[in-house]
């Protein structure tokens, strides 16, 4: 079964950023005038001189960010998906990533389930960007613990990376004592029918649709592939060739995100049968989180469905 | 190779010195301008027009106002310069080399495969470059970041950038500007190399940058305006700096292409190499003057 504890990945965000600030003096926050929504305002009020309010501006939240880890600063900014990754692309890719410096990108309101807001706030390309930037590694953690522990663990290793949590309350899958090992395809529900590797939000999702799915008698294998890039190709290379299938879920456009990264592999070493679940090809538009999810056919029961295509 | 700390702050300097300091500037001006002209030429490609109009703001920098070791780049206490407006990097280049960041060699080799000097500065390839630019309008707000990282260990350090006027009209310049004033920054220094011309003809026929004394000042910077020809001039400016309490603004006027007749004030040197025969003539003109 599925947790029913719910909470925020933004909240396991604030909890990594307040140890790590307490423990570092070289610890630096940046936001751009969403710390009350990103939750690095936690950060903020304990740590004041080390948290900079860059204001409605997140080409310069970014460029700012660059200079400051130039003085060996470990720098983590934060705004709104669409904003980090979409308007200050260039200062992501030209001015942080080209120069290799220490600016983690935490990124909230990642994909449709912002909701109400609608589309002018729905990131549903972020994946897909910053994955094209080289140096850039990108995280897509499924829970509160997991967002806790991958951030701690991307403050210490060099240069860029880029971590993407969204705004709902997910269900809590792992505990107090996880422990996040970078760049792995981490089994989570073992399986011999297929594989179906899924991210954030879409990580308890493909859980119950396995569960649905096992009454049926086809088992799923469910990957949580929380690290995109760079991808444990041998990981997912070695599950798919167990079960022959495979289905990726993502609350992101199906072009060039975590199922686009997926789909090279395979293509390239394994080619066998994939589906991909996330938003074809269209922008989002308002309406409340469970509307949405089942509007864009991301919930437990439209994966579940594509499942049984595949299998069937 | 020592670089004199010199500070002119508070002191008079005797003319004699003033025409020491006057002549040894305009003296590495004139080397620097030779290199830039002859990096170009034989890379037959880059920017010569921004790279001579700043090449005496450069040097007054690096052989006067900044404390720095080019033995040391990563010297925790260095002040740091950052080029905003990077298609000058040629002049950042030959700057670099003159002061022993690496071998004047290097420089003949610009923008080929494998150098160490690419067409925009890269910090992760030539030493002293400290963060790569090229793409316009976040040099400063790197160095706003610089400033503000100075100020959290209360490193006495100084941060400088030279930004374009044709990057002026970037937003990205006014973010950080905006920034930089709300936040005070008193150890900024920025520098308008107000050449007047960009790629497609002057700043006024493109779009007017307007009066950027004003702008500047509205944004909370203390604005001083130099002949960015006058070394002296530049030097006394960069120096009133270190004592001004808010971010300091420099405008310097400069004359695109300056130093070569026929490329000065020829927007169509902005971003196109001499030929090799104008290369020639424009190298004995320098040799000349």
């Amino acid at each position: 079964m599925v947790s029913q504890e719910m909470r925020n990945t933004r909240d396991g965000y604030a909890a990594a950023l307040l140890e790590l600030g307490e423990k570092d003096p070289r610890i630096v926050v940046l936001d751009a005038d969403l710390a009350k929504s990103t939750q690095t305002e936690k950060f903020k009020l304990r740590f004041p001189e080390r948290f900079v309010d860059c204001g409605v501006a997140e080409q310069n939240l970014m460029a700012t960010a660059a200079g400051l880890a130039a003085t060996d600063k470990i720098v983590f900014a934060s705004t709104f998906a669409i904003f980090a990754t979409g308007r200050a692309y260039d200062q992501v890719r030209n001015t942080i990533a080209y120069s290799n410096l220490n600016v983690k990108i935490c990124a909230s309101h990642g994909g449709i389930t912002v909701g109400e807001d609608g589309s002018s706030h729905q990131a549903l390309e972020d994946i897909a960007l910053m994955r094209a930037i080289p140096r850039m590694k990108v995280v897509v953690p499924a829970d509160y613990y997991e967002t806790r522990e991958a951030v701690k663990a991307l403050a210490y290793m060099e240069g860029p990376a880029y971590v993407r949590m969204g705004r709902p309350k997910v269900p809590v899958l792992f505990d107090d004592d996880y422990r996040y090992e970078f760049g792995k395809a981490l089994v989570i529900r073992p399986g011999r029918d297929l594989t179906v590797l899924a991210c954030g939000f879409m990580v308890h999702q493909a859980l119950q649709a396995a569960e649905e799915l096992a009454a049926e008698g086809i088992e799923a294998e469910v990957i949580d592939l929380h690290t995109i890039k760079p991808l444990d190709r041998k990981g997912i290379l070695e599950s798919a060739s167990r079960t022959g299938k495979v289905v990726t879920c993502e609350e992101h456009s199906v072009l060039g995100g975590m199922g686009g990264a997926v789909a090279e592999l395979l293509g390239e070493e394994m080619p066998l049968p994939i589906r991909m679940v996330g938003i074809r090809d269209s922008f989002g538009t308002s309406g409340t989180v469970d509307e949405l999810v089942e509007h864009f056919g991301l919930d437990s029961r439209h994966i579940a469905e594509v499942v049984r295509g595949l299998c069937g | 190779m020592v670089i004199p700390v010199r500070r002119l702050e508070g002191v008079v300097l005797k003319e004699a010195e003033e025409r020491e300091l006057r002549n040894n500037l305009e003296k590495t001006a004139r080397e620097v301008r030779w290199d830039i002209v002859r990096m170009i030429g034989l890379a037959r490609s880059g920017h010569p027009g921004g790279s001579l109009s700043c090449a005496d703001i450069l040097v007054c920098l690096y052989f006067h106002a900044l404390n720095h070791d080019p033995k040391k780049p990563d010297w925790r206490y260095r002040d740091r310069f950052v080029l905003s407006k990077g298609h000058a990097a040629p002049a950042l280049y030959a700057v670099l080399a003159k002061c022993g960041y690496f071998d004047r060699e290097e420089l003949w080799h610009l923008r080929r495969l494998g150098s160490m000097l690419q067409g925009h500065p890269d910090s992760l390839k030539t030493p002293g470059v400290e963060i790569s630019t090229g793409s316009l309008g976040q040099g400063l707000a790197a160095a706003c970041g610089i400033a503000l990282g100075l100020r959290m260990e209360d490193n006495p350090a100084r941060v400088y950038a030279l930004v374009g006027d044709g990057e002026s009209q970037e937003g990205g310049i006014w973010e950080a500007a905006m920034l930089a004033g709300h936040h005070c920054l008193d150890n900024l220094t920025a520098i308008l190399d107000n050449n007047g011309m960009q790629i497609d003809g002057s700043c006024c026929e493109v779009v007017s940058l307007g009066d950027m004394t004003a702008k500047w000042s509205a944004f909370g910077w203390d604005v001083k305006e130099v002949d960015g020809h006058d070394v002296l001039d530049i030097c006394q400016a960069l120096e009133g700096a270190v004592s001004a309490s808010r971010p300091r603004m420099i405008i310097a006027h400069t004359v695109k292409g300056k130093g070569v007749s026929f490329m000065e004030n020829n927007v169509d040197f902005h971003g196109k190499a001499p030929t090799p025969e104008e290369m020639e003539k424009a190298l004995k003109e320098i040799e000349r003057s």
